[in-house]
């Protein structure tokens, strides 16, 4: 386990001595800064009788601003985590030095779960960076504070559970732009897949079902459903299973 | 110490390794040598476990690599053909991860890094960014990541390529010292860096071992015919006959002209095989002395393991070697 950690750490320094954390740690804070805008502004805006009925709405912080919030930032984090998990393995297969880690005594697994949690820990700190947002909030209105932890956890979820695809899709080649561009696509989809609820059929509700930001409403909402927690926490572990097998493979391709 | 016994890589239909076979007892240092695509690379990446061998099996330090690959990389320093660097992390940051990942027990990191960085003579740049190393320093951070975990067994694939000489030099004498505590595998396609560094080579050709044993084996084993070079002060055409005419000799040609007036000249002589040289010498000498001429030079050419190297990997389907 103090490898996996030594692995972790070294990835988290990695990402803070190239340009890459500050940029997408800026973008993200920058974007996510315009959204926290504009759906605070709709909400006063509607609070104060000049929304879309005319008349002043009685609204819940909860339900009618920061659950829209966060199932945007979902859609956000669909093109952020592609930039966080592009490098960790392509740019170790390219440079060589994944050569290293393989002759090292470490297990596969080990290798994955170090990758994985040092992208967790930037994604966090990304997260973090969104308290000061929400604790505005808690010092100028009086949201429910167990609501708002429930949509976080759900956003932690579906951030690792992208985190473990992306580092399959990074570990197929030595090309980082490559692996973003395939980890972007599969995102796509599985974000795009939602809109197959409108279909009828079982096989729209099986597409409906694979959406990774479908499983996210309950959890923004302020609800925990069983089935939402299950589907992430099977997406990570297949996430880091195929990982797992793709670095393997890379022996055998040699 | 090392076990190595019928393995055999192939990607697709390509054959890198086939059937190697060859042990290294402990404190030995074995060279590999062979030209490029011999398969040298490929059997130090099967034996780091960096990947499978087809077939076959490779016990490093008492365990197999295959099946119990945790324990024997504990044991492998490994540096590879090019050093696995992060270039953002200083070279202390580096070891230090390093360390980490091969189990160096929290208590003696410290010691075996600063052990490392003396050995390799990097403590001036500790504190520097690996992106920003020369070469050479790369080559032996390289090197410094091989030895930090103090491992029995140490793989080291081309290991002065890119250095300057002084460096080569330098590291050459620590690879020679490191030997007798660690067992050492290194490849090279330098020769005299063989006859320097190992006590025993092993010349591969096209994924197999075409000759082994020590250097001077080696020379032996593939020694043909003796030459002898002979300089004598005298007109040409007169010394060429007492030297033909001498027991042993089969052939006398002149070599080469040393003076401006063509009477100091060096001629090339072959032994008969089975002839002692040392006889054929001394008779020789006695008489070209009494003969009048000036002996200036009389010498056995050496075989070289050069010879030895250029003949083992050029016998076989000549033409197709690079």
């Amino acid at each position: 386990m103090g490898n996996v950690w030594a692995l972790a750490r070294r990835e988290v320094q990695s990402y803070f001595a190239s340009p890459v954390a500050y940029v997408v740690l800026g973008l993200f804070a920058l974007i996510f800064g315009f959204l926290f805008y504009a759906y605070l502004e709709g909400f006063i805006s509607r609070g104060m009788g000049q929304g879309f009925g005319g008349a002043p709405e009685i609204q819940n912080l909860n339900q009618d601003m920061l659950r829209w919030l966060l199932g945007d930032t979902a859609w956000l984090l669909l093109f952020v985590i592609p930039l966080l998990t592009m490098r960790s393995f392509a740019e170790e297969i390219r440079s060589g030095t994944i050569e290293l880690l393989l002759t090292s005594p470490l297990t596969d697994f080990q290798i994955v779960l170090g990758k994985f949690l040092g992208a967790l820990f930037l994604y966090v700190s990304m997260l973090a960076l969104t308290f000061l947002h929400m604790a505005v909030l808690f010092f100028f209105g009086d949201p429910e504070w167990k609501a708002l932890l429930t949509g976080y956890l759900g956003v932690l979820l579906f951030g690792s559970a992208l985190i473990s695809l992306g580092l399959v899709f990074s570990s197929l080649t030595r090309n980082q732009i490559v692996a973003a561009v395939i980890t972007l696509g599969a995102f796509l989809f599985l974000g795009f897949f939602q809109s197959a609820e409108n279909w009828a059929g079982a096989a729209a509700s099986f597409i409906t079902y694979l959406s990774a930001t479908q499983h996210l409403e309950e959890f923004t909402k302020g609800v925990v459903d069983g089935r939402d927690v299950i589907y992430y926490l099977s997406f990570i572990g297949l996430g880091l299973f195929l990982s797992k097998q793709s670095l393997e493979s890379l022996r055998w391709r040699g | 110490m090392i076990e190595v016994s019928g393995i055999t890589k192939e990607f697709g239909r390509f054959t890198a390794v086939n059937g190697l076979s060859f042990s290294v007892a402990k404190g030995e240092v074995l060279g590999f040598l062979g030209p490029n695509g011999a398969g040298k690379t490929t059997t130090m990446r099967i034996l780091t476990g960096f990947i499978p061998a087809t077939r076959g099996t490779a016990v490093v330090a008492g365990h197999d690599i295959l099946s119990e690959p945790l324990q024997a990389k504990r044991k492998i320093g490994y540096l590879p053909e090019s050093p696995p660097l992060y270039p953002e992390m200083t070279v202390f940051d580096y070891l230090e991860f390093v360390s980490r990942i091969k189990d160096v027990p929290r208590e003696r990191r410290k010691a075996r890094i600063t052990e490392s960085l003396e050995k390799c003579s990097l403590t001036d740049v500790r504190d520097k960014l690996l992106g920003k190393l020369s070469r050479g320093y790369r080559q032996r951070v390289g090197l410094a990541q091989a030895l930090v975990h103090e491992p029995e067994v140490l793989i080291l694939d081309e290991p002065t390529a890119g250095l300057d000489p002084k460096q080569i030099n330098e590291t050459r004498a620590l690879i020679r010292s490191l030997g007798g505590d660690h067992t050492v595998v290194l490849s090279t396609h330098i020769l005299p860096e063989v006859v320097m560094t190992c006590d025993r080579v092993a010349i591969l050709n096209k994924g197999s071992v075409v000759a082994q044993g020590t250097t001077q084996s080696l020379i032996d084993q593939f020694r043909q015919a003796e030459h002898l070079q002979v300089t004598v002060e005298g007109p040409e055409p007169e010394v060429l006959n007492p030297l033909r005419s001498q027991d042993g000799v089969m052939a006398a040609e002149p070599a080469q002209s040393l003076s401006r007036e063509g009477n100091v000249q060096t001629y090339r002589l072959s032994v008969a095989p089975g002839e002692p040289g040392e006889n054929v010498r001394r008779e020789l000498a006695a008489r070209l002395v009494r003969a009048g001429y000036g002996l200036l030079d009389l010498h056995q050419e050496g075989t070289t393991l050069e010879e030895v190297y250029l003949r083992v990997v050029s016998s076989e389907e000549p033409g197709e070697v690079p």
